[in-house]
């Protein structure tokens, strides 16, 4: 699950329309673009929704992608977030082998990530987890050996890191 | 006032001054073609669909306004594919509108039905389907606008039966004209930028008049933004020589003294050297295409780039650009202009004497060529029916071709001193273009002689629309060079396949070519040696009343050169056999 070196995060703002997301995903098809993760979701204004791809930049410049996926009529604005600059989060749920033996130590270990319990079974239980992908990916790292049932994450999302100010050192 | 939505898409297509429309009715677009009955709109009923996308890319070509296609729904809408894409590589603008299903059938594997708009998406600018009839009339005005602006291309509008249906209501609605702005309101995520950046501009004119080796290196663009004025201001104002790719000849006239022809895979030596040694490109409307760059990490390697395009993902997209420039090439050029003169124009180039006299070295060295045979001696010689061709029709002719060899002779021997005068498939290279698309450009400008130079197998894919242009008395005349070979593919498998010859030969005979065009209507001929080519050809340019098929019998083995083979480099150009020795020694001197 671990994310290729070279990504960047799209961010696009598109009309709240059918097959926008067809559109979006048939360019990056047929122009040989690599999507690593996609989340979309609507946006403060029910007119438009927010499309976040974490696209691989190995084989395709990030501009190229950027201007193909501006040249959409039903895109309104495209920004690219390079890893430095974004903030991103993602979530992830999963369903974990908790035997009485392995129960605390899984709990121990979302106390230290801050995850949640969502369900518990007789050998089994559901955990929740909300942070920046690599969080994420340290986190799966650790219930592995305990056996993972089922496991799914949502792709990220990502605003752009805020400026600050000056009277803030850096 | 209330109509129905059938009613209101005419009316939307007369509000946009649509004056011919080509296509061919069915069960879904039945309800639009009622209303067409007591328009003033002409509809020109093609033989298959896609003749009605090539005949509005033809019209779209030669008059500059968008082209028109209508056709049902299912098999119709994927028979359009084709000119779609072609439109979409070559940015033609064109709108179509396909019938579909009624709106409650759309998912349930209707008859005729199929996922246009998902399977259009990827060869259309944008496409839309509409749902409701009160949206019609903005649907038509915001597919012109995005078919005209910025890059052109092609849009597709689908509309479900029931919208259009007066016997359905669901298809009553009040008229509506959208205003500009209210168009402008519905496309949030379009706007094309048409200014150039001032600051870019002005780079841009100083390496211009720095450079001692530049090129002018033009693309369809030119044509599309109605620049092909200001491009000779351009090139005249600073002396720098003028190549013309395969979608912009006549943007500059082939007779200028500045003007060095066709560069790319079949493009002439000096085009293709000069572009090769020269010391700064300006890519004005061209997007370093395959075809023109020959293998990419050869191709004018002592160039810096300037490169200006309406799109800005053109911009850096093949070859990194030392200036890039998005804009509309008529604006950008114009300021150019302004830039150059404000730095002196003429008198402040870069002494380019030496540059000058390469060039018309290369000029004398290696021109067009090849080899006439005696009267009466063997085939007839397929350049020499269009330098023939060329000299007895008016010098403003449109021409369109089909792809293969005859395309590249037509684009090498005509000369083209008009701009809109060249009608042809570059991106796609779609066989079987021409003959739909003459019938478009002749339908849009009847005043002017038009000829579709085709080949035999481009010929039997779109025939059939000689039957539309007699029946539509749109007298077009077409030059079927039939060399009984898939001519193109035969020259690979002669020069890359060791003369392996395979499914490549047609036959000279059948069909007889004579037979099938009188059968649709047309003057028919037969010409099978050189002295007959000019009686012909004068024959049919005074024929105005019905199509003219001229089959000229040529010599199969004929090649077109010069050649840069596919992966070669542009320095590695083949030219003439009767020049190769000239050339050996040019290589081995330098």
């Amino acid at each position: 699950m671990a994310r290729p070196v070279s990504y960047h995060t799209l961010v696009m703002l598109v009309e709240n329309k059918p097959g926008v997301l067809a559109r979006v995903a048939g360019l990056f098809a047929r122009r040989g673009f690599n999507i690593h993760s996609l989340a979309v979701a609507p946006t403060e204004n029910p007119a438009l929704s927010r499309i976040t791809v974490v696209a691989d930049t190995e084989s395709t410049p990030v501009d190229q992608m950027v201007k193909q996926v501006d040249k959409l009529i039903n895109v309104v604005r495209i920004d690219e977030l390079a890893p430095e600059d974004a903030v991103e989060q993602e979530l992830l749920m999963a369903t974990v082998r908790a035997g009485a033996g392995d129960r605390s130590q899984i709990l121990e270990l979302c106390q230290i990530f801050g995850a949640r319990v969502l369900n518990t079974g007789s050998t089994e239980i559901m955990v929740r987890l909300a942070g920046s992908p690599g969080k994420l990916d340290d986190f799966e790292d650790l219930l592995r050996p305990f056996g993972i049932v089922a496991i799914q994450r949502t792709g990220t999302v990502a605003l752009p890191r805020l400026e600050r100010s000056a009277a803030t050192p850096r | 006032m209330k109509m129905n939505g059938g009613q209101a898409l005419i009316k939307a297509l007369e509000m946009q001054a649509v004056e011919v429309v080509f296509g061919l009715p069915g069960g879904a677009i039945l309800p639009v073609y009622d209303p067409l009955i007591d328009s003033p709109i002409r509809h020109v009923l093609v033989r298959h669909e896609q003749g009605a996308g090539h005949m509005a890319e033809g019209y779209a070509h030669a008059t500059g306004r968008p082209g028109v296609a209508m056709v049902t729904s299912g098999p119709a809408a994927t028979n359009v594919v084709t000119p779609l894409c072609d439109a979409y590589m070559d940015s033609v603008p064109l709108v179509c509108i396909t019938g579909q299903v009624p709106t409650a059938a759309i998912g349930t594997d209707a008859f005729q039905e199929c996922d246009t708009v998902g399977i259009t998406r990827s060869v259309t600018k944008h496409n839309e389907l509409v749902t409701e009839a009160s949206q019609i009339p903005l649907a038509i005005r915001q597919a012109f606008h995005l078919a005209t602006t910025g890059r052109p291309g092609p849009v597709l509008v689908d509309i479900p039966k029931d919208i259009v249906d007066p016997a359905n209501p669901r298809s009553a609605m009040e008229w509506y004209w959208p205003t500009d702005e209210e168009v402008a309101a519905s496309l949030p995520g379009y706007r094309p930028q048409v200014e150039g950046d001032p600051a870019l501009v002005a780079a841009a004119a100083e390496l211009l008049c720095a450079a001692e080796r530049p090129v002018l290196y033009i693309g369809g663009g030119i044509l599309k933004a109605r620049a092909a004025e200001a491009l000779r201001a351009l090139a005249e104002m600073t002396g720098i020589p003028v190549v013309t790719t395969l979608m912009a000849r006549g943007a500059f006239p082939d007779d200028h003294p500045l003007c060095l022809g066709m560069p790319g895979m079949h493009g002439n030596y000096t085009a293709i050297t000069a572009m090769q040694e020269a010391d700064l490109l300006v890519a004005l409307g061209s997007r370093f295409d395959d075809r023109v760059t020959g293998k990419l990490d050869g191709f004018a390697p002592d160039a810096r780039i300037v490169h200006v395009d309406i799109d800005p993902a053109e911009l850096h997209k093949v070859r990194r650009a030392d200036v890039a420039i998005a804009g509309d090439c008529r604006i950008v050029i114009e300021a150019l202009v302004a830039a150059v003169a404000a730095k002196g124009g003429s008198a402040a180039q870069a002494d380019r004497s030496t540059w000058k006299q390469r060039i018309s070295g290369w000029q004398e060295r290696f021109p067009l060529t090849y080899e006439q045979l005696d009267p009466g001696e063997g085939h007839v010689k397929p350049q020499f029916v269009l330098e023939r061709l060329r000299d007895l029709s008016p010098s403003d002719t449109i021409v369109a071709s089909g792809v293969g060899q005859h395309q590249m002779w037509t684009s090498q021997f005509w000369r083209f001193n008009h701009p809109y005068t060249w009608v042809n498939s570059g991106g796609l290279g779609t066989m079987g273009f021409s003959i739909p698309a003459a019938i478009g450009a002749k339908a849009g400008r009847p005043d002017r002689t038009v000829w579709a130079v085709d080949g035999d197998g481009c010929f039997q894919m779109t025939a059939q629309e000689l039957v539309t242009a007699s029946a539509e008395r749109i007298p077009i005349k077409v030059a079927l060079l039939n060399n009984a070979y898939l001519g193109m593919v035969r020259q690979w498998q002669e020069m890359f396949y060791e003369e392996r010859y395979s499914e490549v030969y047609l036959s000279p005979d059948l069909p007889d070519y004579v037979k099938w065009a009188e059968a649709m209507g047309c003057v028919a001929m037969r010409v099978e040696s050189t002295d007959e080519v000019d009686a012909a050809i004068e024959k049919a340019n005074a024929i105005n009343d019905r199509p003219v098929v001229i089959e000229f019998r040529t010599d199969s083995r004929e090649k077109v050169f010069p050649m840069v083979p596919a992966g070669k480099s542009n320095s590695d150009v083949m030219v003439d056999p009767t020049q190769a020795a000239d050339l050996d020694r040019a290589r081995g001197g330098r």
